[in-house]
């Protein structure tokens, strides 16, 4: 019986400690062959703040994505949200100061819109997430592209701010991840939406027969998740000072934010996992990237690596389960 | 289970065929009225030459999805087949054989690959095969240059491109017709008339269940993800035959080859699917393309309408599934 405890308190030790191994193991090996190669002016703290920055799209992107996986749904549709949001804020923004403000605002409402859409299709007419949502990044995209086809608008100089501008040193888009990767945080652990998004996402059937509303709750998980994209469309817009319809895809932000997500420790199948494991993803994919640019890889081997870099990581937390995989 | 598990409800026989062959027909119809030339073997044939790789490709994804999981890493398989033979061929055009016997050699391994990483590293399929994915599309890139420069031989092209002529009553009959009715009649066989289907639709139904029942659970499952992959190559080398040769043939095939699958009835997440339902909703899909090509509606458009009937072929088919009780 003890050894039987015993052993379930190992196995939950081991899973909540496996990002910090897997980040300790990229940290050990971007210094390793920064060390090795002779490459220790890339060891200094702005550095290690240059390698955040470059995903802060994708950090936004994933956290919001951790929330559809946490209910056991799944979200193709952020990259064709992200483009979409991207060209939407700088088209209403055309370059004036005062019109900032409402395009968040229309940003923002696209965003609600579109999880709104994509938790009613797989709540109510109870079609499998990753069709629901392929679906949807289909629709979007070709309604995106039957408008505009290459850079659209522009984004007034007060905007940059969010990209470009920096507090105290930092990048200033690198607190606001942080700070939104918090407010995730608290609600996933201290608020009722927060527990309800566990229960629904480890048993539905469960959750439902304990009185929750489970569609509720799967709807409320993809709202924040395409607000998320949304905040990404508005980073990407800000960053590259206009939107185009194909920045999304281009970052394969949603197979990529997916990635992150389980690599960060949340359970594909939902019910198990949280935002700081994803930020532990992101920074470990950073941390890669910049590994293989120190070592001088191609960027096609890059590519090659990556890939078996994402089953590997996935594997590290899986190998010990017992449950069958879908 | 399968359709034959369920003798009783025979007589509702109407209800009982798949809509999917209602829609390819009616869609035929509308394609004819539009275009008179299309009832001319010329019209026809040449329109299921055109659909013959994406109806190989969705037959072996369907493998997969009956056994309950995802093969996203198709698409990539197509672009290697594409990109390596004819960065071999380019070098010795007269090796065809050995070419397509190579890349039949490739796409066993990468089904042995996504087969273990799944059984054995437990990584769920999803992510399992968007790493392959990934790694290939990278291997293909870095074999290539980033640029193929090889050109593929009129040999290899022969699968794809040639028909034979002076068949009695339909004139001619392209290779790729021939070859996908083989490949059809062959893998229809393995999933409805020999065991490994039975097999295949218990672990998808239920893994527990069927390993309870004495089920090789694994090597069910990784024959599904070899099926999908030699079906990948098969389809690449058709495609070979009239498709420029770029990096990117093959990308997002996968997903259209799920859409096949969808379209035709099969349930994703396993248990359920036909092959014949299946290369008919390829048919479908590609019917639908050729309809709004003929309607001269441009690329977003098609891209919306892809998505919306995605969405709408699984709300119907869950409706249907829950009003029949099945």
């Amino acid at each position: 019986m003890t050894a039987v405890v015993a052993r379930a308190r190992a196995g939950l030790r081991f899973e909540r400690w496996a990002p910090a191994l897997l980040l300790g193991g990229a940290v050990g090996l971007y210094v390793g062959i920064a060390l090795l190669t002779g490459q220790s002016q890339y060891l200094t703290p702005d550095n290690a703040v240059a390698i955040l920055g470059r995903s802060i799209a994708l950090g936004i992107t994933a956290i919001g994505q951790t929330f559809a996986i946490l209910v056991a749904s799944i979200d193709l549709s952020v990259a064709s949200l992200i483009s979409a949001s991207a060209v939407l804020a700088s088209v209403v923004m055309n370059g004036e100061p005062r019109m900032i403000l409402p395009a968040i605002v229309a940003v923002l409402a696209l965003g609600a819109l579109v999880g709104l859409v994509n938790g009613l299709i797989i709540t109510k007419l109870e079609v499998n997430p990753l069709i629901a949502t392929l679906g949807m990044a289909l629709i979007i995209q070709g309604g995106l592209s039957a408008f505009v086809s290459n850079f659209a608008g522009a984004v007034p100089e007060a905007f940059l701010v969010f990209a470009y501008g920096a507090i105290a040193g930092v990048p200033l888009s690198l607190v606001f991840l942080l700070a939104l990767a918090a407010v995730a945080g608290f609600v996933l652990r201290f608020t009722r939406f927060g527990s309800d998004i566990y229960s629904v996402g480890g048993n539905r059937d469960a959750a439902r027969l304990a009185g929750l509303r489970t569609d509720r709750v799967v709807i409320g998980a993809h709202v924040v998740c395409s607000l998320c994209a949304a905040i990404a469309g508005l980073y990407l817009a800000s960053r590259l000072r206009s939107g185009a319809p194909w920045i999304g895809s281009d970052g394969v932000y949603d197979l990529e934010s997916i990635a992150v997500v389980v690599i960060g420790g949340t359970l594909l199948a939902g019910g198990r996992g949280g935002v700081w494991g994803t930020m532990g993803g992101v920074l470990i994919f950073s941390l890669i990237d910049a590994t293989f640019n120190l070592a001088g890889v191609d960027a096609f081997a890059k590519q090659v690596l990556r890939g078996v870099v994402i089953v590997a990581a996935v594997a590290f937390y899986a190998v010990r389960s017992r449950r069958l995989v879908a | 289970m399968t359709d034959r598990a369920v003798p009783a409800r025979r007589g509702r026989a109407f209800a009982r065929i798949n809509p999917v062959y209602v829609v390819l027909a009616a869609l035929l119809v509308a394609i004819a009225l539009n275009n008179p030339a299309f009832v001319e073997p010329t019209g026809y044939m040449n329109f299921v030459k055109r659909a013959a790789p994406l109806a190989i490709l969705a037959a072996g994804q369907l493998f997969v999805i009956v056994s309950g999981g995802f093969d996203l890493s198709a698409g990539a398989v197509v672009t290697f087949v594409v990109v390596g033979a004819s960065m071999l061929l380019g070098e010795n055009p007269d090796g065809t054989w050995w070419v397509i016997a190579l890349m039949y050699g490739a796409g066993l391994g990468v089904g042995l690959v996504n087969g273990a990483i799944v059984c054995y590293l437990r990584v769920p399929s999803l992510i399992a095969t968007l790493g392959t994915m990934i790694s290939l599309g990278g291997a293909a890139a870095m074999w290539s240059g980033g640029a193929p420069r090889g050109y593929l031989s009129d040999g290899f092209r022969w699968f794809g491109r040639a028909n034979l002529g002076d068949i009695p009553v339909i004139g001619f009959l392209p290779v790729a017709v021939i070859v996908l009715g083989v490949v059809g009649a062959a893998l229809g066989w393995l999933m409805h008339g020999a065991n490994l289907g039975r097999l295949l639709h218990a672990v998808g139904d239920n893994p527990r269940a069927a390993r309870l029942a004495g089920v090789p659970v694994n090597r069910v499952r990784i024959t599904a993800f070899v099926i999908s992959a030699l079906s990948a190559v098969t389809a690449g080398v058709l495609l070979g035959g009239f498709a420029g040769v770029s990096t990117d043939v093959g990308a997002g095939f996968e997903l259209q080859a799920i859409t096949a699958a969808v379209l035709g009835g099969a349930q994703l997440l396993g248990g359920r699917g036909s092959v014949l339902a299946t290369i008919a909703g390829a048919l479908t899909l590609t019917a639908i393309f050729t309809l709004l090509n003929f309607l001269g509606l441009p690329q977003p458009v098609r891209q919306v309408v892809q998505g919306v009937i995605l969405i709408a072929a699984v709300a119907v088919a869950t409706y249907r599934r829950r009003s029949s009780g099945g």
